[in-house]
């Protein structure tokens, strides 16, 4: 039995996939919880979208995924996070607009010219095959500069995302902030798609934070309890894939939606009224005048 | 009639701000209008008028969050200034305790996630202050509404600002309560600490303020409570009726509803954004010329 459940641990490829898988988890966990509080969900799920048209296209171009369709997807969160703080039209509209089109231009390509390289089903599911060993360098590099980017600016970024106004008069730099979280997002999805698959990589982000919450009303406690969260998943998930034969994205997924009914469960009302409270609003911030600065 | 002014003695205070014929909007509506308003050191000012008024976007403007169109704001260079925003805005539902809370006041503090002991210390002494020292464990929506009020002021007092800035303190909350919060910023100002707020509550600001302004998009009144608060600026203010009774020496504003007195500047709809919603429409305003 132990000897079964070792054996793939003989494999390169397993090896390398956990530990992407692993660290994928921890790196979406801890971003998620800023996801999550600041209403991103929707941003977080049409990004990953958004950066599959990246990925087809420098797969048809033969460039390095990884630097085409980071490009890609560092661009589209920058846009996408002008138009929410913008405001300029919806950013819902906006954002479906930005994130279906491009993730509708990925499919279209990989429709006409087929795929060189990288996998099409491995980049909508994830696939523990495809796992190589620049997608370990891809993860720890993000994973580093997302853990720099917590931990240097842990306090700022608390603020910006609990009461921006606030920390706006506080001379927090709010734009540059919420900028560098869309950055990190964007990285952690790029560095992630390939174990995730674009199309789950949302629950990644979601889960942990929504499980975390549940069991905490303190934010440092949540952050650190959803990276764990997300790892646990990610190892546990990985093994399953591997012993059931199975696509590594959905069997992550529903290792971390199996948590989340079973903490929804024990934790009770309390549990339920702390989840309830993922959905509620952000701060209201003030629009922002169109006016031109006089002082 | 009362023109604009301040008070004569705030005129030997030390200026801390000072906005000059500021008009600014929001998607080139403008809110306030050709606005005049200085604030000095030590002063305690209440600003009222009705929803729409653009009391919000007054603080908003003093605390230098909002862009004017035309116009002028002149700051103090090194002015420590703290905004405490309406309790309706705030997401009571965050994963943040009261702790964690004022800590955000030290977001210039050192870069580690973690409060030093000095912080800590600080923190346990405001809350001891604002006689929530207790609490700093608990959640903030765990609390009852007058203790969520004094976690805002202990993260702004955090800070150790020289200006305080308040947005509809009184908002929501009973007469005991109101009360309660007045007398904890008159305790603060009386330690000299500069206070600007915006209410509803004339009465509170009667009762406690020496300087009110009155507001609806342009300032219509400026002085002592004594000298402002009359049914005349009160009628050109909120374009109703009001009574003006004298109670122990302070002015008691009575609704009197007796006729409807139509206002040049008046808003048949409160503006939006006064109102906590940033992205609703706007109704009607005059447009901000380029």
């Amino acid at each position: 039995m132990i000897d079964e459940l070792l054996r793939p641990f003989d494999f390169e490829f397993f090896r390398n996939g956990l530990i992407v898988a692993t660290m994928a988890g921890a790196l979406c966990g801890a971003i998620g919880v800023y996801v999550v509080l600041k209403g991103m969900s929707y941003i977080g799920h049409g990004l990953s979208h958004a950066i599959f048209g990246g990925f087809a296209a420098s797969s048809l171009l033969g460039v390095n995924y990884l630097l085409g369709a980071g490009l890609w997807g560092v661009v589209s969160a920058l846009m996408i996070n002008a138009v929410t703080r913008r405001r300029i039209i919806g950013s819902d509209a906006a954002i479906g607009v930005i994130t279906t089109a491009s993730f509708a231009l990925g499919l279209a390509l990989f429709a006409l010219f087929g795929t060189s390289g990288r996998s099409f089903d491995a980049a909508l599911f994830g696939s523990i095959l495809g796992v190589g060993r620049d997608d370990v360098v891809a993860i720890c590099v993000v994973s580093v500069l997302a853990a720099l980017l917590i931990f240097l600016r842990y306090r700022a970024l608390l603020f910006t995302t609990f009461d921006p106004e606030v920390a706006d008069v506080a001379g927090v730099d709010t734009g540059r902030m919420d900028a560098l979280l869309m950055v990190v997002l964007a990285g952690s999805i790029l560095a992630t798609m390939q174990v995730l698959g674009v199309t789950l990589i949302a629950a990644a982000l979601v889960i942990p934070a929504a499980v975390a919450r549940m069991l905490t009303n303190s934010f440092a406690r949540m952050l650190q309890l959803a990276t764990t969260i997300g790892a646990v998943c990610g190892f546990v998930g990985m093994n399953l894939s591997y012993q059931l034969d199975v696509q590594s994205g959905p069997t992550i997924v529903l290792v971390a939606a199996t948590l989340f009914a079973l903490v929804f469960g024990v934790t009770g009302a309390t549990g339920r009224r702390r989840a309830a409270s993922i959905a509620a609003p952000a701060p209201t911030a003030p629009a922002a005048p169109l006016a031109a600065r006089a002082d | 009639m009362n023109a604009p002014r301040p008070p004569a003695a705030a005129a030997a205070r030390e200026e801390l701000i000072r906005l000059a014929g500021v008009t600014c909007g929001y998607a080139g509506d403008a809110v306030l209008v050709d606005v005049d308003l200085a604030v000095h050191d030590g002063e305690f000012i209440g600003i009222v008028g009705p929803s729409g008024a653009g009391k919000t976007t007054a603080l908003r403007v003093l605390s230098g969050s909002m862009r004017v169109a035309h116009g002028s704001v002149r700051r103090r260079a090194d002015l420590r200034m703290a905004y405490v925003p309406q309790v309706e805005t705030i997401n009571w539902s965050f994963p943040v305790t009261v702790r964690e809370c004022v800590l955000m006041a030290r977001v210039h503090g050192r870069r580690l996630p973690w409060a030093s002991r000095e912080e800590r210390a600080r923190v346990d002494g405001v809350l001891a202050q604002l006689d929530i020292g207790e609490l700093a464990d608990r959640h903030i929506r765990e609390l009852s509404g007058g203790q969520q009020q004094r976690v805002f002021i202990a993260r702004a007092l955090l800070g150790e600002p020289e200006l305080l800035l308040m947005d509809e303190p009184t908002s929501g909350v009973d007469v005991r309560l109101r009360h309660e919060i007045l007398h904890l910023l008159d305790e603060l100002h009386a330690r000299g600490l500069a206070i600007v707020l915006s209410t509803h509550d004339l009465n509170g600001i009667a009762a406690h303020l020496p300087r009110v302004v009155c507001l609806n998009r342009r300032v219509v009144g400026d002085g002592v409570p004594s000298e402002v608060l009359t049914s005349d600026v009160l009628e050109r203010t909120y374009g109703a009726s009001m009574e003006v009774l004298v109670h122990g020496g302070m002015p008691v504003v009575v609704d009197s509803f007796r006729r409807h007195v139509p206002h040049p500047h008046a808003h048949p709809h409160p503006h939006p954004h006064e109102d906590g919603d940033p992205h609703a429409e706007p109704h009607v305003h005059a447009e901000i010329q380029p």
